[in-house]
């Protein structure tokens, strides 16, 4: 069974870092130069990887990619530095916010195209089968991804092999400033439309309840792990900030303060604290020596990225081939 | 031994030194298996590592990165060129990228062989040659082999290759016969094949005009004019030592292509001797590809569609300020312009 304090801490430390992020971007001059998009208001799921799945299980994700990242088990430090371009970043600084990897906790890496990392999951799932190490291969994907043909191909090669593979779906509704009703058809129902491919077991749940979104998600993934095939779970979510960059959005009309406002109240974070404060797991002391330890540990990782290192400029023009 | 049997034998060498080599795609273990390429692999090796495919280029492409990830080999087949165009963002963003993008710690060891289509009425989209477009990527190998014994060197280098390799098979040259050394033979990659030699006139080549080409340069020795005929064998990386030292000692460029000549494998080699061999040529460097154009279907409009060896003689002719005689060598042709000989039937 989940450890529902556990729960609560990864969630907290993805929502400290991405906090952090968001209140140092743009002071001036700014030192975080590359696309980064937050995953405040998304932490449940990401926090998840690190608990649903095991360090041996591999991971990959999209452009928001950092609670995943962090969730699986990544080095937090070694993340932010990578955002500042540091020679110490998790790619050296040749890949920023977008391309996060940590193959020591088995999170194989997040790429900025969308789509373009789901059958890189499959063929993660494919040698985990051949291997025969009942490892799971897990996809992080949005919404916006289910339109792709890559997500299609993707999920019919794992269903036509029966490969180890969960997609994992956070619809969060928006793809950058386009809402799910200028891009699927009206009547479209993601995880229905995916049931109906064949092939794959699907589940649905809404991310605001973070208990039984933790049930269904560990449920699919143990299904997974027992070689019934690959799954897909829909959970619904919300992004706080703006598609890309530290701001808030919500005067921009393409979504108003009340949609917000509604998913705010709807926050699973709190929701969980609240629920394990009521239930006495958990008490107010402890809650806040877990604070503590996060914001410690989200002040040393910053630090480590500001004292870090820049790769020397030749960096640029290495390493286009493997010997 | 056949060009298609090399590529076969290749494969079979490689499974067996090697189980982390996986050979899939659209019709690897059907009734035809590409061309006879994959001849005896199910058989062999079983269908967790040769296996049949759902019609999803990119996907497939992908899933050989993930694979090459966690340490597996994968050799993806394709029945022409023109299909693996869906595949361009595995391609281009993932497989090229992933070593350098993640700062070197990791690499994608996969092989994608292409099929080149040409002649019975392929048409637009079955027989394009894009290894410009595939050489332009930083990051990718690529590779076409004109003979059955490097098609055998090169696919087992390009499998065993760290890297990401695409590696491309004209089809008029499955039927070619050679000999073939036996075993774990391997050509390094970036090292052109010297096919022909002579003082006069420097040929780059690649693929099926490397055929021509050497038609061509036996006609004109007759005449007294000598060629070098490199056979480039792999474009990323290009043998520049081979290109240069050969130009330098006949001062005369010909670079034949079998694609399109507009920002091209040909317009680079042109572009580098200008600039990298100043005083050296004896006369504006030539080249003879495909027209800037798209490739036509009916039998009625191909026939002048493709240069030949009648067109490299004429070419030479121009290089060295010489008539030289080349309607008996166009006489030599006695099937049908759109066939690569009586051998070839159709469907494709």
């Amino acid at each position: 069974m989940t450890d529902l304090i556990e729960l609560l801490r990864g969630m907290k430390r993805i929502r400290a870092v991405e906090q952090g992020i968001a209140d140092r971007y743009m002071v001036q001059p700014q030192q975080m130069r590359c696309p980064t998009h937050l995953s405040i208001g998304q932490e449940l799921v990401g926090a998840l990887a690190g608990l649903a799945l095991k360090p041996s299980d591999y991971a990959v994700s999209s452009h928001r990619g950092h609670a995943h990242y962090i969730g699986k088990g990544g080095d937090i430090g070694r993340m932010l530095a990578e955002i500042y371009g540091k020679v110490t970043g998790c790619s050296r600084g040749r890949g920023g916010s977008m391309h996060l990897i940590d193959e020591s906790v088995g999170f194989m890496g997040t790429t900025a195209i969308v789509g373009n990392s789901i059958p890189v999951g499959v063929g993660l799932g494919l040698a985990a089968k051949l291997d025969g190490k009942e490892q799971v291969s897990a996809i992080f994907l949005g919404d916006g991804a289910t339109e792709e043909g890559s997500f299609y191909e993707s999920a019919t090669i794992a269903a036509v092999r029966k490969l180890p593979v969960i997609f994992i779906c956070e619809n969060n509704l928006y793809s950058v400033y386009s809402p799910l009703n200028v891009r699927q058809p009206k009547n479209r129902v993601i995880h229905e439309m995916v049931a109906a491919y064949g092939g794959l077991d699907t589940y649905f749940v809404e991310g605001d309840d973070p208990e039984a979104t933790t049930d269904e998600l560990q449920k699919a993934v143990d299904k997974v792990r027992s070689g019934a095939g690959p799954a897909f779970i829909e959970i619904t979510t919300y992004r706080w900030r703006e598609h890309c960059g530290p701001n808030w959005d919500n005067h921009l009309p393409y979504r108003d303060e009340d949609e917000f406002e509604n998913w705010k109240e709807r926050d699973p974070l709190p929701e969980l604290e609240r629920r394990l404060l009521e239930r006495g797991t958990i008490s107010a002391e402890r809650i806040a020596s877990i604070n503590q330890d996060v914001e410690h540990e989200v002040e040393a990782a910053f630090k480590f990225a500001n004292e870090s290192p820049f790769p020397d400029e030749s960096e640029a023009y290495i390493d286009e081939y493997m010997a | 031994m056949k060009f298609s049997d090399a590529i076969n034998d290749a494969m079979k060498v490689a499974m067996r030194q090697d189980p982390k080599v996986l050979c899939y795609g659209l019709g690897v273990d059907d009734p035809k298996r590409i061309f006879g390429t994959t001849e005896g692999l199910i058989e062999e090796f079983g269908p967790d590592r040769v296996f049949d495919m759902p019609t999803a280029e990119n996907a497939m492409t992908g899933v050989a990165v993930g694979a090459a990830l966690a340490g597996y080999r994968s050799v993806c087949v394709h029945q022409r060129v023109d299909f693996f165009l869906l595949a361009m963002d595995q391609l281009v963003n993932s497989a090229a990228k992933w070593h350098y993008m993640f700062g070197g710690q990791n690499s994608v060891p996969i092989t994608i062989r292409l099929v080149i289509g040409r002649g019975w009425g392929q048409g637009p989209t079955h027989s394009q040659a894009l290894h410009s477009w595939f050489a332009h990527i930083p990051g990718l190998k690529v590779v076409m082999p004109t003979n059955a014994e490097d098609a055998k060197g090169l696919l087992l280098e390009s499998i065993f290759d760290n890297n990401p390799v695409v590696f491309l098979e004209h089809r008029w040259l499955h039927n070619m016969e050679g000999e073939v050394s036996e075993g774990d033979f391997r050509i390094p990659l970036g090292k052109a094949r010297l096919a022909h030699q002579g003082d006069d006139v420097t040929i780059v080549s690649n693929s099926f005009m490397t055929v021509e080409a050497l038609h061509a340069a036996e006609h004109v020795k007759a005449q007294g004019v000598g060629c070098d005929v490199i056979d480039l064998r792999t474009v990323r990386p290009l043998d520049w030592d081979a290109v240069f030292s050969s130009v330098k000692r006949t001062g005369r460029l010909l670079v034949l292509d079998i694609g399109a000549p507009m920002a091209s494998v040909s317009s680079e080699i042109i572009a580098r001797v200008a600039m990298e061999m100043p005083g050296v040529l004896k006369a504006p460097p030539q080249r003879l590809c495909l027209p800037d154009h798209s490739q036509p279907t009916s039998p009625a409009l191909t026939k002048n569609f493709y240069p030949g060896s009648g067109e490299v003689v004429g070419a030479i002719s121009s290089l060295i300020g010489r008539d030289l005689e080349k309607e008996s060598l166009q006489a030599q042709q006695t099937w049908a312009h759109d066939v690569p000989g009586t051998w070839f039937n159709g469907p494709f």
